[in-house]
């Protein structure tokens, strides 16, 4: 409470709405970061996501993750930061994070903590299109729950491919279009157990493992890795699994 | 990393991922356990580290179960003080002067049941391995003058002005943990109206490893194996005994311990001074707070009847130690809630156990009502004859119980 304070004192010269505003993003960077609040669902399968990145990663960049900061000197970006759930873990795992989201308040939200948390991450409200206008790139570079609300997906698998460095990496996740996804991931979680505001997803725009694929191949990627997320209702617990049925994850190289 | 005094050209404060408060058995074993795997660590304690390796600073001894032993080991600190140990072999318990016992042979364990130590020997590797990590800057005489935890980390000043800032404090500050009370976490306390006396002894004969221990009425007498002819002695009294006890000339003394010693290692005599420690049983209400864990005696206090206070400690450094560096290695930060909360989890139940199955024994035997005494001593002989039964103390008594989740530390398993 007192950094939001002094945040807002400190840049108080820029005026009184700037400090209203960060009042906001600190009240929101309070709650996407609290385990038990409203992201509780995000924070349970955060540690499977990071896990699943994080090992497949270092065995592509050749890193040990039992050393400090392995991925030290090399960059990464995650498209649809949020409020900065996956961000701040890669950038104390060593990486130069980049973020981006086209909510206005995600990019405030995370800037906010990730300040409050001493760690320097880049933030910025941007599409992957504006970056890929830009001509950036990065080593590695993260899609996680977020081809499921796009607009385009070709469009925009192929400017995650564009936005990849050659032998660089790609990760993404997302909701297997399947019956069980309907009932499970939809019905279950945004009505039964209101895990997600109503209206969170849309079941049609879900994509099966073959489709995301074949999207990012056609963005000039190698798939080398699927694997699915399992919830266990009796532990409250995710794990990873072979089953793709529902929630899925995949690993994606660049020729070199 | 060695003691800096304050050389007021640090204005900047040290930016750590875990505080340990207290740097003695507990919050040295699990300073050293995190920064071995790179888990960034301050400890602050507020002993000269010179002074804590002295002779008289802490006479005592502790078992070190089987299990923990493991802990010690992978961490790197058992090979520095394996030397100065001494392997339990054999266990005896009697009550009183009854010639049932309670047998315990490796034969039965497969191996040695635990190890006797000096808890110098234990604070030696730690002060050894302690510096030689980069990850770990040990301050020492420190004290914490304040302490802000807030849901953006914990900020820390000592008493001469040093601020520290990490993600989480580990309290490993003891049974009058100022941590716990910083943070109002309260405590139950239950007194047993017992002293512990505690002293080392030589002996005439070799003690072939055979740890003892007597039930007599005042309470727990034990006989602790160490290397060589010599024994660790815990010598339960009243505690409106003890004093007299600790005061008495030497030869009135020698003559009284002769008397609950009994003569089956010989000729036995002092070596050094006598130290009292009272018994009291305490449990805090929780072990986390909001960035904030209690570890080791701040959390949990038993009677050393079973000997297994510091076992306990350590098996929290183990639980502990695996929940922070998994998250470290993603990339978590460190004072997030629910890494906190399931280490309560996995500790709590365990702790309450062996405090309950502790606090039985010490009531159980620490009586003379004669239908009680004859109970229980057909009780040991019963369980002597129950095999089963006996291989679950045994196994608990080693720290090799499986109660769900066996932390790998306590496997000897590398993280």
């Amino acid at each position: 409470m007192t950094a939001s304070q002094d945040t807002a004192v400190r840049k108080g010269s820029q005026g009184t709405a700037l400090a209203s505003e960060l009042e906001k993003f600190s009240a929101m960077a309070d709650a996407w970061w609290d385990p038990e609040g409203d992201f509780k669902p995000l924070h349970r399968f955060n540690p499977i996501r990071i896990a699943f990145v994080r090992d497949l990663m270092a065995a592509h960049f050749g890193r040990d993750i039992t050393k400090p900061r392995p991925f030290e000197g090399l960059t990464l970006l995650d498209i649809g930061c949020g409020g900065g759930l996956l961000c701040e873990p890669f950038s104390r795992l060593g990486f130069a994070v980049t973020g981006i989201d086209i909510a206005e308040r995600n990019i405030g939200t995370a800037s906010n903590h990730a300040e409050r948390a001493g760690l320097s991450i880049d933030y910025r409200l941007a599409q992957p299109e504006d970056l890929v206008a830009e001509g950036l790139t990065f080593d590695a570079v993260l899609n996680m729950e977020v081809v499921e609300h796009v607009a385009d997906v070709t469009l925009f698998l192929d400017s995650v491919g564009a936005l990849c460095k050659p032998g660089g990496a790609v990760a993404g996740a997302t909701m297997n279009r399947t019956v069980k996804s309907l009932a499970l991931a939809k019905v279950g979680a945004e009505y039964v157990l209101r895990w997600l505001p109503r209206g969170t997803h849309d079941w049609r725009k879900f994509l099966k493992p073959s489709e995301f694929s074949q999207g990012l191949r056609h963005a000039g990627l190698d798939v080398t890795d699927l694997a699915g997320m399992t919830f266990n209702p009796l532990t409250g617990e995710w794990r990873q699994t072979k089953d793709v049925s529902v929630n899925y994850m995949l690993f994606a190289t660049k020729a070199g | 990393m060695p003691t800096a005094p304050s050389s007021s050209t640090t204005p900047t404060p040290l930016v750590k991922d875990v505080l340990i408060v207290g740097g003695g058995l507990v919050g040295g074993t699990l300073a050293c356990a995190l920064a071995r795997h790179g888990v960034d660590v301050a400890v602050i304690d507020g002993t000269d580290p010179k002074a804590l390796l002295a002779a008289d600073y802490d006479g005592r001894c502790s078992a070190i179960a089987l299990a923990c032993q493991k802990v010690l080991d992978t961490v790197g600190l058992w090979e520095p003080m394996a030397e100065e140990t001494q392997p339990i072999l054999d266990i005896r318990v009697a009550d009183g002067d009854s010639p049932l016992f309670l047998h315990y042979w490796q034969e039965d364990a497969g191996g040695p049941m635990g190890y006797m130590a000096e808890n110098r020997s234990l604070r030696k590797a730690i002060l050894k391995m302690l510096p030689a990590l980069p990850s770990a800057t040990l301050l020492a005489p420190a004290r914490l003058a304040t302490l802000d935890r807030s849901v953006d980390g914990v900020t820390a000043v000592l008493a001469d002005g040093r601020e520290i800032k990490a993600r989480v404090v580990l309290a490993c500050d003891g049974r009058r943990s100022q941590v716990r009370s910083m943070a109002g976490i309260g405590i139950k306390t239950l007194g047993y109206g017992q002293t512990a006396i505690v002293l080392t002894v030589e002996h005439e004969l070799p003690h072939e490893g055979c740890a003892v221990e007597h039930f007599l009425p005042a309470g727990p007498f034990a006989i602790l194996p160490m290397p060589g002819n010599t024994s660790s002695l815990v010598w339960t009294e009243k505690d409106h005994l003890v004093k007299g006890i600790l005061d008495l000339p030497d030869d009135i003394f020698q003559a009284e311990l002769e008397k609950r010693f009994g003569d089956f290692l010989g000729w036995v005599k002092p070596v050094g001074p006598r130290f009292a420690y009272p018994l009291t049983l305490q449990f805090a209400d929780r072990y986390v707070d909001t960035r904030l864990a209690l570890v080791g005696d701040a959390a949990h206090g038993m009677h050393p009847v079973a000997g297994q206070g510091m076992n306990y400690g350590l098996r929290d450094v183990a639980v502990i130690t695996e929940i922070l560096v998994n998250a470290h290695r993603l990339g978590m930060d460190l004072g997030t809630s629910t890494l906190l909360t399931d280490y309560q989890a996995m500790r709590r139940y365990d702790n309450l156990l062996m405090l309950g199955i502790t606090d039985v024994i010490v009531r159980l035997f620490s009586n003379d009502i004669k239908p009680v005494a004859l109970a229980r001593r057909l009780g040991i002989a019963a369980v002597d004859k129950m095999t089963p039964l006996k291989k679950l103390f045994m196994n608990h008594a080693m720290g090799t119980v499986n109660l769900g989740h066996t932390p790998k530390l306590m496997k000897g398993e590398a993280l």
